[in-house]
C-alpha cells in the first residue's frame, strides 16, 4: 500500500499506541484506587457520614456548656439475622465536649452461633467529623452463640467545633451478618483490637 | 429531485476501478469470509452501521414492548419483571450496541477519507474490535433466555440491585459489557492513531474536518473513561461471586461509591455519544448552507470545553443521594458551565446559515432538526442543572424526556444526516428524496409525539422505570405510545432507503454535494476499496 | 413552504406551553411547603428564561433559513468568524447562568437546614413498602400498596387514586418542622412527594436527612422513584397532615392499638381466625413476590404452595419469615409485623393452597422467639 511520498507513519502510530496503552492502564488503576480514595475523602469531608474505624482519643477536655445538642441512637436488624441490638438510652441531651457512653446489648436470638457487624452511620453527615469514638463494638465483629447475648459500651465525644447549626445528631448502628471468612477488602483504617471495655 | 442537486462534476477516476459497497474487489476471500477476514476500513465501516442499524431494531422491538404496556394503565401485556427487562435492555442495547458502534462505522469510512489516509493505522486490530461487538451482544441477548431473565436493573445497573438482589445471569452481563468496552477501546486507539499520524502531508490539525476534530476528542473521552467502566463491573463481578463488599454496606462497602464511580463514567459517556454528533453537523450545515462554517477554531475549543467538563460534572446524576452542601453547590455551577460552550455551538451553526445560500436535502434536514431538538435537550438540560429543581425532576419522565431529546433527535438524527449524506459517497447513488423526506418528517412528529408529552408526565409526578401508572399520567402516556409507534415504523423506512440506495438510484459524481469541500469529495462516487494509496495534496483553505 | 410548517409548529408548541402550564396537572405543583413554592419559583424562572432564549435563537436560525434560501436567489456570503460577535455570546450566556446560580443557591442553603425539627421520624425502604417510625414515640408501621391486585390486573375498575394509595399513610403535624432520616434494609430507594417537594435516596446502611413543613392540612401522595427492583412501581407514598392536636391524638390512639395488640399475645387462637388474619397479612405483604395463589416466580421468588421443603421443617419456615434471608430479596418481619401478624401468615401459609398440614403457629410462640 505504499508508494506514499509522505514519511512512513509506523513508528508514529507505535508511539501513539504505546502512550494511549499507558493511559489505559493508568485509568484502569485509577478506578480501582478511587475506592480508598473515596474512603479517605469521606473520612475528610464527613461524606456519607462515616465514622472513624478504629478507637480515637478525647479531642479535648474542656466542655462547651453554652449549648446543648440533642444525640439519637437507633438500632436496626437486617434479614437473615436472629439478633438484637439494643441501646440502654434512646436519646440523651449533652454538651459538646462532654465524654458520654451508652451501653449496647447484642443479643443472638437464633439456635445458631452466628456473627455479625454493627455498621454506623451518623446524619447529618457532616456531624461525623465531630464524633469522636473512643470505644465502640462496631470496630469488629462480634460472634455470639445461640441464646447468647453480651453487653458493650459506645464511649464517644461530640466535639467543641461542631457547627452551632447541627441540634440533633443521630447515630444509627445497622446489625449485617457476617456470612464467612471476611474476604472484605482491605478497609481505609486498620481494625484496632481490644476496644471493648 | 432534480431542483436540489448540484451540477455533476466530471468523474476524476475511471469507473471501472469503482467497488466500495457496491462491487467486489480482486483476488480476496469472496462471500463470508470476505467480510470475516476484512481489514479493510471501508468495509469494516460498513460492517459496524449493520450491526449498529440491527441493534437499533432490537433495542427499538424492547422500546416498543415498553411503550405498549405504558399505553394504558394496568398491566396488560408483560409482568414487571419482564418490563424491567426491556427497560434496561432498550437502555444498553442502544447506548452500546447502536448508537456508540454507529459513530465508530461513520468513523471508520470517513475519517481515513476525510485526512487523506489509504486505511486505519491499526487494519487487523480494526477487524478485530469490530466482531467483539456481535459476540458481546450476542450474549447480551442471551440472557434474556436465561433462569431469573436478563439484566433488569436499568441501564445504570445500580448497586445492590445489580450484585446483591440481580439475576444469576448478571455475569453473563458483566461479560458482555467488558467484550464491548474492550472494542470500544481498540477502537478509539485506532482512530486516535489514524488521525494523528495518518493525515495527509500539509494537513495540520486545525485544518480538520470538524467530524475528525470531535471524532479525536471523543477517542480520548473513550480512552480515559472506558477503564473505569471496566473496573467498576469488574468490581461489581467481585461482590456478585468473590464475597468482596466494595458496594455492600453490610461488609463495610458503599453503595454511593458505585454511583460516584459509574457516574465518573457515565457523563463522558453521554458526550461520547454527542461529540460525533456535533461534529457531523458541522459539516452537513456549511455544505448546504453553501458557506464556511462560522467559528471552526471556537468549534474546536467548544468541543474540547465539553470533554474536560465533562469529568467535573458527574454527581449531577445524584443530587438526592445526600451530598454535602458544598458538593451540590460544585456539581450544580459545574453543569450550569456546559451550557456556555454547547451554546457557542448553537450559535455558531446559526450564524452559518446567516446570509448562507440554503438548501434542503435530507441531510441537510436532519441536520437542522438536530440543532432545533438538541437545543430543546439542551434546555432541559438546564433545568436539571438547577439542584433544588432537580430534587423534583430526578428520575422522573421529564428526565427521560431530556436525555431522549439530546439522544434521538440528538445523536440519532446526526448519524441519519452522515449517513444520508455520505450514502452517495458509499453506494455511488443518491438516496430516493421523496422517500428519504417522508422518512423525516415521520421521524420528526413522531419524534416530538414521542418524547414532548413526557415533559408534561415527567413535572406532573411521574417516576421513571415503572411499568404501570396513576391515572392522571394516562392521556400523556397514550400520545408518548401513539407517537413511539410512529416513530419505530417509520425507521423502516430508512431501512428502504438504503437498500434501494445500495441497489440503485440516480448515479452520483465524486463532489457528491455541491458546496462540500472535504477531502471525501475527490474521490469517486462509489468510494473504490483502497483510496489515497497516493496521499492527496492537501491543499489548506488559509494560509 | 417546509420551513414555514416548521416555524408554525414551534411558534405553537411555544404558545402552548404557558397555557398548558397554568392547567393542573401539566407542570411541577406549586406545593405546599415554603421549599415547594420556592422550587416552583425557581423552575419556573428558569422555564421562562428558556422559552426566551429559545424564541430568540430559533427566531434567528429560522429567519436565516427562510430568508437565505438558494430557491430565492440567495447568495452565499464569505465571512466565517467574527471575534467580537463570539466573544459577546459567550459572556452573555455565563452573565445569564450566574443571575440563575444566585436564586438556586440560596434555595438549596434553606433546604440542607434540617436542624431545631418538632418530630424525627426514620423512613425506610424494603422492597417494597416504606416503614415509617416515630423516633422518641414508640410508634412504628409499615406502609403497603393499598390498590387491590384486581385492579392492576384489570380484572375491577381502577379507583380514583390507582397506585397512589396505601392501607396506612404517614401521618404528619402541618406547621412542625419534620426531621425526615431516611435509610434502606435492601436496595436503593427513594421517598418522594411531589407536594412536599421532598425527594430523597434511602440507601442500605447509611442514612440521609431531608425536613418538611406542611402548611396545610391534606393528602399528599408520591411514590418510590429510584429503580428498586420488581414493584418498584407499586410502592407508593402517602402522606396525611393534620392539625397538631389531631395528630397528638392519632399517636396516642396508635400506642393505645400497640398495646391491644400486644394483649392477644398471650391468649390461645384458633385455626380459622388465625387463616382469616393470615389471608389480610399475606394478600397485603407477601402476595407481590410470593403470588396470591402462592406460586411464586422462581428462582428469585420461590413458590410456596407445596413447598415440600418449607413444610417439612416448620422452624426453619418461622426463622425464614422472622429473620428474613441474607442476600435475597426476603425480609425480615421480626421488626415490620407484630406476633399476631406473624403467626398468623405462617399459620395461612401452612394451610392454604392445599397445603393443609393443619398446623397451628401460635402468636405466644413467635413472640417467645423474639423476646428469649
Amino acid at each position: 500500500m505504499s508508494h506514499r511520498s509522505a514519511p512512513d507513519p509506523r513508528p508514529g502510530v507505535r508511539r501513539t499506541v504505546m502512550r494511549t496503552l499507558v493511559v489505559l492502564a493508568g485509568m484502569f488503576a485509577f478506578a480501582f484506587a478511587l475506592v480508598p480514595l473515596y474512603d479517605v475523602f469521606c473520612q475528610v469531608t464527613g461524606l456519607n457520614g462515616k465514622t472513624s474505624g478504629s478507637a480515637q482519643t478525647l479531642a479535648h477536655d474542656d466542655v462547651d456548656t453554652s449549648r446543648t445538642v440533642t444525640m439519637q441512637f437507633i438500632t436496626r436488624g437486617s434479614q437473615g439475622l436472629p439478633w438484637q441490638l439494643e441501646s440502654d438510652i434512646r436519646q440523651m441531651r449533652l454538651h459538646p465536649g462532654q465524654r458520654e457512653e451508652v451501653r449496647f446489648t447484642f443479643r443472638n436470638l437464633g439456635d445458631q452461633t452466628t456473627r455479625a457487624r454493627a455498621v454506623p452511620s451518623v446524619s447529618p453527615a457532616e456531624a461525623s467529623l465531630h464524633l469522636r469514638k473512643l470505644a465502640c463494638f462496631c470496630f469488629q465483629e462480634q460472634q455470639l452463640a445461640a441464646g447468647e447475648g453480651f453487653e458493650a459500651p459506645l464511649v464517644f465525644q461530640l466535639t467543641r467545633d461542631l457547627p452551632a447549626e447541627i441540634k440533633t445528631v443521630t447515630l444509627v448502628y445497622t446489625l449485617y451478618p457476617v456470612q464467612q471468612a471476611p474476604l472484605a477488602r482491605v478497609p481505609a483504617a486498620p481494625i484496632s483490637e481490644g476496644d471493648e471495655a | 429531485m432534480a431542483t436540489h442537486l448540484p451540477p455533476k462534476p466530471a468523474p476524476q477516476y475511471s469507473e471501472a476501478t469503482a467497488g466500495g459497497m457496491a462491487g467486489a474487489h480482486h483476488d480476496r476471500p469472496r462471500g463470508l469470509m470476505r467480510w470475516v477476514l476484512t481489514t479493510n476500513h471501508k468495509e469494516i465501516g460498513t460492517l459496524y452501521l449493520i450491526f449498529s442499524l440491527t441493534m437499533f431494531f432490537i433495542g427499538g422491538i424492547f422500546a416498543m414492548v415498553v411503550r405498549a404496556e405504558l399505553f394504558q394503565p394496568g398491566l396488560q401485556l408483560v409482568q414487571p419483571e419482564f418490563f424491567n427487562q426491556m427497560t434496561t435492555m432498550h437502555g444498553l442495547i442502544m447506548v452500546f450496541g447502536a448508537v456508540m458502534p454507529a459513530f465508530v462505522g461513520l468513523a471508520n469510512w470517513m475519517v481515513p477519507l476525510q485526512v487523506g489516509a489509504p486505511d486505519m493505522a491499526l487494519p487487523r486490530l480494526n477487524n478485530f474490535s469490530f466482531w467483539l461487538l456481535p459476540v458481546a451482544f450476542t450474549l447480551l441477548l442471551a440472557t434474556l433466555f436465561m433462569p431469573g431473565g436478563g439484566p433488569d436493573f436499568g441501564w445504570t445497573f445500580y448497586a445492590p440491585l445489580s450484585t446483591t438482589y440481580a439475576p444469576p445471569s448478571t455475569t453473563f452481563f458483566i461479560f458482555s459489557l467488558h467484550l464491548a468496552g474492550i472494542s470500544s477501546i481498540l477502537g478509539a486507539i485506532n482512530i486516535i492513531a489514524t488521525i494523528l499520524n495518518l493525515r495527509a502531508p500539509g494537513m495540520r490539525m486545525m485544518d480538520m474536518p470538524l467530524f475528525v476534530w470531535t471524532w479525536l476528542i471523543t477517542a480520548f473521552l473513550l480512552i480515559a473513561v472506558m477503564p473505569v467502566l471496566a473496573g467498576v463491573i469488574t468490581m461489581m463481578l467481585l461482590d456478585i461471586n468473590f464475597g468482596t463488599s466494595f458496594f455492600n454496606a453490610a461488609g463495610g462497602g458503599d453503595p454511593v461509591l458505585f454511583q460516584h464511580l459509574f457516574w465518573f463514567f457515565g457523563h463522558p459517556e453521554v458526550y461520547i455519544m454527542i461529540l460525533p454528533a456535533f461534529g457531523i453537523v458541522s459539516v452537513i450545515i456549511p455544505t448546504f448552507a453553501r458557506k464556511r462554517l462560522f467559528g471552526y477554531a471556537s468549534m474546536v475549543y467548544a468541543t474540547a470545553s465539553i470533554a474536560i467538563l465533562s469529568f467535573l460534572v458527574w454527581a449531577h446524576h445524584m443530587f438526592i443521594v445526600g451530598l454535602p452542601l458544598v458538593a451540590e453547590l460544585f456539581f450544580m455551577y459545574t453543569t450550569m458551565l456546559i451550557a456556555v460552550p454547547t451554546g457557542v455551538k448553537v450559535f455558531n451553526w446559526i450564524a452559518t446559515l446567516f446570509q448562507g445560500s440554503i438548501t434542503f436535502e435530507p441531510p441537510m434536514l436532519f441536520a437542522l432538526a438536530f440543532v432545533v431538538l438538541f437545543t430543546i435537550g439542551g434546555f432541559s438540560g438546564l433545568m436539571l442543572a438547577i439542584a433544588p429543581a432537580d430534587f423534583q425532576y430526578h428520575d422522573t419522565y421529564f428526565v427521560v424526556a431530556h436525555f431522549h431529546y439530546v439522544l434521538v433527535p440528538g445523536a440519532v438524527f446526526a448519524i441519519m444526516a452522515g449517513v444520508y449524506y455520505w450514502l452517495p459517497k458509499w453506494t455511488g447513488h443518491y438516496p430516493h428524496l421523496r422517500l428519504a423526506q417522508w422518512h423525516f418528517w415521520l421521524s420528526v412528529i413522531g419524534v416530538n409525539l414521542t418524547f414532548f408529552p413526557m415533559h408534561f408526565s415527567g413535572l406532573a409526578g411521574m417516576p421513571r422505570r415503572i411499568p404501570d401508572y396513576a391515572l392522571q399520567f394516562a392521556d400523556f402516556n397514550m400520545v408518548t405510545s401513539l407517537g413511539a409507534f410512529l416513530f419505530g415504523a417509520s425507521q423502516l423506512l430508512f431501512v428502504a432507503v438504503v437498500i434501494l440506495c445500495i441497489r440503485g438510484g440516480e448515479k452520483a459524481p465524486a463532489q457528491a454535494w455541491e458546496g462540500a469541500e472535504d477531502l471525501e469529495w475527490t474521490v469517486p462516487s462509489p468510494a473504490p476499496l483502497h483510496t489515497f494509496d497516493t496521499p492527496p495534496d492537501f491543499k489548506p483553505d488559509q494560509p | 413552504m417546509r420551513t414555514m410548517l416548521v416555524w408554525a409548529t414551534g411558534a405553537l408548541a411555544l404558545a402552548g406551553i404557558p397555557q398548558a402550564a397554568l392547567a393542573n396537572g401539566w407542570n411541577m405543583p406549586v406545593g405546599v411547603t415554603d421549599v415547594s413554592r420556592d422550587i416552583y419559583s425557581l423552575h419556573m424562572v428558569i422555564f421562562w428564561i428558556c422559552v426566551v432564549i429559545g424564541v430568540l435563537v430559533f427566531g434567528a436560525m429560522f429567519y436565516s433559513l427562510f430568508r437565505y434560501r438558494r430557491s430565492q436567489g440567495a447568495s452565499a456570503a464569505q465571512f466565517h468568524e467574527h471575534t467580537t460577535v463570539e466573544v459577546i455570546w459567550t459572556a452573555i450566556p455565563l452573565l445569564i447562568l450566574i443571575g440563575m446560580a444566585l436564586p438556586a443557591t440560596a434555595t438549596l442553603r434553606t433546604m440542607y437546614d434540617a436542624s431545631q425539627a418538632d418530630l424525627d421520624v426514620m423512613v425506610t425502604g424494603q422492597q417494597w413498602r416504606w416503614r415509617y417510625e416515630y423516633l422518641g414515640e414508640e410508634v412504628a408501621f409499615t406502609s403497603n400498596l393499598g390498590t387491590p391486585r384486581e385492579q392492576i390486573a384489570g380484572g375491577d375498575e381502577k379507583g380514583e387514586n390507582y397506585l397512589l394509595e396505601v392501607d396506612e399513610p404517614l401521618v404528619l403535624p402541618v406547621g412542625q418542622k419534620v426531621r425526615l432520616l431516611m435509610t434502606s434494609d435492601d436496595v436503593v430507594h427513594s421517598w418522594w412527594v411531589p407536594d412536599l417537594a421532598v425527594k430523597q435516596d434511602a440507601i442500605p446502611g447509611f442514612v440521609n436527612e431531608n425536613w418538611v413543613r406542611i402548611n396545610e392540612p391534606g393528602i399528599y401522595r408520591g411514590q418510590c422513584a429510584e429503580l428498586c427492583g420488581r414493584d418498584h412501581g407499586f410502592m407508593p407514598v402517602v402522606v396525611e397532615a393534620v392539625e397538631p392536636e389531631q395528630f397528638d391524638q392519632w399517636l396516642a390512639q396508635r400506642k393505645e392499638a400497640a398495646t391491644q395488640a400486644a394483649m392477644g399475645i398471650d391468649r390461645e387462637w384458633g385455626l380459622d381466625e388465625l387463616m382469616t388474619r393470615g389471608e389480610k397479612v399475606y394478600g397485603s405483604i407477601c402476595a407481590s413476590c410470593h403470588q396470591p395463589d402462592g406460586s411464586g416466580s422462581p428462582p428469585t421468588f420461590p413458590a410456596l404452595a407445596g413447598n415440600q421443603a418449607m413444610l417439612d421443617e416448620r422452624a426453619r419456615h418461622i426463622d425464614t419469615v422472622v429473620n428474613g434471608v441474607s442476600g435475597t430479596a426476603m425480609p425480615a418481619f421480626r421488626s415490620t409485623l407484630n406476633p399476631v401478624e406473624i403467626a398468623a401468615v405462617i399459620t395461612w401459609e401452612r394451610n392454604a393452597w392445599g397445603n393443609e398440614t393443619g398446623d397451628i403457629v401460635q402468636p405466644s410462640e413467635i413472640a417467645e422467639q423474639l423476646s428469649e
